[in-house]
């Protein structure tokens, strides 16, 4: 991970098409209501384009989302999920009712913001996952290759 | 010779599969056992219900939003298990002295 793969082309390629992923990444977890796509799927293609700055500039990257970074998000994904869970309990629903959330809307707008909370929490989740799992492996590649 | 055995075993499970095979119901049959429980339920009142235009995701993430949860528990739990896997305890700013161990660095 301390070294990756740069040329100006690839670093080039990379700046034009990370911005576009993030669009996408957005475009997939809202339309996912209408649509294939969803929280996942985002979060997928979130984590493919940490993992393209990762790749093309090794260890340069910014200090957006170190791998403790990740780490903090894999553990807010599933906390967002069950605390709009939870909070649907505390106001008299079910576990994920999202209907007995508290906003002032009518109960199917509720439901609906419920489900773009939860889907935004799978996100997050499915990101820093996914980017710690790749920050592990790359890391364990580069530090047998220094202890040898 | 266990070999044998186990080719033995297999063929008469394999009638049984079969066997059940035949009596499932033909592909988009709306009267079969599994469409007629909930799914009406849900193709009549899942826009109506959950304002979500995607059935798929009237299902997934509002009536079975509990399974969805228990996949992202999944993945996580994956994501800390490479993490504890991989990493030593030291990475992870965790260093414990190991019993029987001299100098802890």
């Amino acid at each position: 991970m301390s070294h990756g793969f740069g040329s100006p082309v690839v670093d080039v390629a990379c700046r034009l098409l990370v911005p576009f992923m993030w669009l996408f990444a957005g475009y997939v977890l809202v339309h996912g209501h209408e649509s294939p796509g969803g929280g996942f799927q985002a979060g997928v293609i979130l984590a493919a384009s940490f993992i393209l700055i990762r790749l093309v500039r090794g260890g340069d990257t910014p200090e957006i989302l170190t791998t403790e970074g990740a780490l903090t998000l894999a553990c807010l994904g599933p906390l967002l999920y069950g605390g709009i869970g939870m909070t649907a309990m505390l106001f008299g629903g079910n576990f994920l009712d999202y209907g007995a959330l508290p906003l002032p809307l009518e109960t199917v707008e509720v439901r609906v913001v419920g489900t773009l909370g939860i889907e935004v929490g799978v996100t997050v989740g499915v990101t820093g996952v996914l980017l710690l799992i790749y920050d592990t492996l790359a890391d364990w590649g580069s530090r047998e290759e220094t202890d040898r | 010779m266990i070999g044998r055995l186990a080719v033995v075993l297999m063929i008469p499970a394999l009638l049984v599969l079969v066997r059940a095979a035949v009596e499932l119901p033909p592909v988009g049959d709306a009267s079969a056992a599994p469409f007629a429980h909930v799914a009406p339920y849900y193709i009549e009142r899942g826009h109506a219900e959950t304002g979500a235009s995607n059935l798929v995701t009237a299902v997934l993430a509002d009536y079975r939003g509990y399974d969805t949860f228990g996949e992202l528990t999944v993945i996580f739990t994956a994501g800390v298990a490479c993490l504890l896997i991989l990493r030593s305890w030291d990475d992870l700013g965790m260093n414990r002295p190991h019993p029987g161990d001299e100098d802890p660095r």
